[in-house]
């Protein structure tokens, strides 16, 4: 049962993948763009260089974070959509602190960065779960809001209080923060790239993920609230306080996530520093199953997504947008393919029907459905 | 400032702020009350904004020039009742969740709006759009006649849509098979009622309207568009929804609440009261979710199966 069920999963994310590809085609032809050309600029154009390869490492990390992050509150059963306001929380908080600190060691001052940065997203993760635990104000609403409220706050700041001075001296007026000490630094991995060691910690926050959520009490309670929150509560588990907490540590690996993004890449806040990390992250927790083991690599993919995706409106002359149609259509896609992986009578009739055209195979597919 | 003058002009900004979301709400509420909660409703509108400023625009010159406005609006119903389908597909059909789906079909709303628009149009433009049409004798009355009786002639529709919206849910049999299929689908598909039929027309009625609501933002309000036109109004008719406690008349109550809010906030800044843009911007978003807070209450009043999908073939 099990070897089939994996299979499944399998199949379904390749059909999956080749539904989104297709009707995205549909897209690009009407827009006058060669859909083959397109694609293939986008899978390889990234992949050609060094630099390349390491740019697109540069978009997983932050993806990789966000996405463990949504796979915590997706398992808790709560839908955390505002990642994008975490993230920019997230900047906010490891920036007044890198700054605020100027005079710290490196050993003293990165991590109490990278420690506000992922508390500022918890905070603002936070507020949303407590609104659904105990207000029952439904989260992916909440969560929406705040993203708009936190991108007026970013910006605010950014212009009023923690502009740089500098700017209003020169007289340029970009809205952005003073560069951080550079003891604030994340080092960088590969010499002359943007490559830093971020990697190295989303690598290491998969693992722990994995560990809170199938080796832990705390993650099997929040599984548990996630896959049933009657039976759950029946079983004298607290779910609301579940829900907070997974709201606490999405958020949390959200706000992660934009810490690693000013100090390891831009050094400064500066305005759309999230880029749509937020949204992006949620596919690729979905298109890793939700488990840390398929979000690394999703991850990755969809840092190729995004680099071969500037890389067509500079070349094909396809608009970056394109890349939110094909993030919308997988996510249509893999909800539509999840009900079906847990239908067996579904699953079935596709077999009968397949069994059909592969006759030697119908002695394999009896048995093994409940 | 005379008090008078000031409460005058904040109340004829807030009518015509107030379609839009009212618009949307209403075809949300259709499809809420089927039992089926679309957050794509956002996606939908920047659907329906593109296409209600694209058709317009790109037969300016031809010989369908005057008929530009109608066509854009019958397209961004129609391709609005479109999203609805594909979001009936994957919800009704492949039953998938209702909350992912509905951001699944936001983002390629808004990012196919966006990509369309970069390569048809690519930088600002504007249309003539349609113009607004006091109604002659009613709009002469004071006070009244400027609040009221000088909109746009879409804004007379959404009024209208209310008692509309009203009458197609409590006074007529499709209306009852609709809240029926949202409180109650087992019972109603013993009764004969076709479940995932009924589910298919109310979402695209529902999606037909959030299409009209973002044609009114791009041909009457802006008559422009941008990415950042429908700044997810979507999301707020959704929560306008459970403020209005599925009546059209509490959505209507909702909608004029929060376009109040707005152009008071508009007015603040005109009258040079020192407040930071941004947190007045912020005002409306701040307000849906203390809104969602107090209407929890509400909540029994609603479709008792509302995120639920339906599976005939499934015993409890």
């Amino acid at each position: 049962m099990n070897k089939q069920k994996a299979l499944f999963a399998g199949v379904v994310v390749l059909v999956v993948a080749m539904v989104a590809a297709l009707l995205v085609a549909l897209v690009l032809l009407s827009i006058g763009a060669s859909p083959l050309e397109t694609y293939k600029t986008i899978l390889t154009g990234p992949l050609s260089d060094l630099f390349g390869v390491t740019e697109v490492m540069v978009r997983a990390v932050p993806l990789m974070l966000v996405g463990l992050g949504i796979a915590i509150s997706f398992r808790s059963g709560i839908l955390n959509i505002g990642a994008e306001g975490q993230i920019q929380m997230g900047v906010i908080a490891a920036t007044a602190v890198a700054l605020a600190l100027p005079g710290q060691p490196k050993a003293v001052l990165l991590p109490l960065a990278l420690l506000a940065g992922a508390l500022g997203g918890a905070i603002w993760g936070g507020i949303a779960g407590w609104l659904r635990a105990r207000l029952q104000v439904n989260e992916i609403l909440s969560t929406v809001m705040l993203n708009y409220i936190a991108a007026q706050i970013y910006t605010f700041l950014l212009r009023g209080p923690m502009l740089d001075p500098n700017e209003l001296e020169t007289g340029s007026g970009t809205p952005q923060s003073m560069r951080l000490p550079d003891a604030a630094f994340l080092d960088y991995l590969v010499p002359g790239t943007r490559l830093h060691t971020g990697l190295i910690l989303a690598l290491v926050a998969a693992v722990l993920v994995w560990v809170l959520l199938w080796k832990t009490t705390l993650g099997y309670r929040m599984r548990a609230a996630g896959a049933g929150a009657k039976a759950a509560r029946y079983a004298g588990i607290p779910v609301e306080r579940y829900l907070i907490i997974a709201m606490l540590l999405a958020g949390g690996f959200a706000g992660l996530a934009g810490a690693v993004e000013v100090t390891g890449v831009h050094h400064r806040a500066i305005e759309g520093i999230s880029s749509g990390y937020g949204f992006a992250g949620i596919v690729v927790a979905l298109f890793g199953g939700l488990h840390p083991g398929g979000i690394v690599p999703s991850a990755v993919f969809f840092g190729i997504l995004l680099i071969g995706a500037d890389m067509t409106q500079r070349t094909t002359a396809v608009p970056a947008n394109m890349v939110l149609v094909l993030q919308g259509v997988i996510i249509l896609s893999i909800v539509s393919a999840q009900s079906f992986l847990r239908n067996p009578y579904a699953q079935e009739r596709l077999l009968r029907w397949l069994a059909r055209f592969l006759p030697g195979a119908s002695s394999e597919q009896k048995g093994g459905q409940p | 400032m005379n008090m008078g003058v000031g409460i005058y002009n904040v109340l004829c900004l807030a009518v015509p702020f107030s379609v839009a979301i009212l618009v949307a709400a209403l075809g949300e509420n259709f499809n809420q009350r089927a039992g089926v909660f679309n957050l794509g409703c956002d996606g939908i509108m920047c659907m329906g904004a593109f296409l209600g400023f694209m058709l317009p625009y790109s037969v300016k010159t031809g010989a369908l020039a005057p008929y530009g406005n109608l066509l854009g609006l019958a397209c961004a119903m129609a391709v609005g009742a479109a999203f609805g389908l594909l979001f009936a597909l994957v919800t009704v059909t492949f039953r998938a969740s209702q909350g992912i789906a509905g951001i699944g079909l936001q983002m390629l709303g808004w990012g196919l709006s966006g990509t369309l628009f970069r390569h048809f149009v690519g930088g600002v433009t504007g249309v003539e759009g349609i113009a607004s049409m006091p109604i002659p004798g009613l709009s002469k009355i004071p006070f009244l006649g400027g609040v009221l009786f000088s909109h746009n002639p879409l804004a007379y529709v959404a009024f209208l849509l209310v008692p509309a919206s009203w009458f197609l849910l409590y006074k007529t049999p499709w209306g009852l098979k609709v809240r029926a299929v949202g409180t109650h689908p087992r019972a109603a598909d013993t009764m004969g009622i076709r479940v995932d039929r009924t589910r298919y027309q109310a979402l695209m009625l529902g999606g037909a309207m959030a299409g009209l609501a973002g044609a009114y933002l791009s041909l009457c309000q802006a008559k422009m568009f941008s990415d950042d036109l429908v700044a997810g109004r979507g999301f707020i008719a959704v929560a306008l929804v459970y403020f209005g406690r599925w009546s059209p008349l509490g959505i209507l109550g909702g909608a004029l609440l929060f376009s109040i809010a707005q152009s008071f906030q508009l007015s603040m800044q005109v009258w040079g009261i020192k407040f930071p843009y941004e947190f007045a911007v912020m005002l409306p978003y701040v307000l849906v979710i203390v809104v969602l807070a107090l209407a929890r209450k509400a909540r029994q009043l609603g479709p008792t199966d509302l995120g639920k999908p339906y599976n005939r073939e499934m015993r409890f």
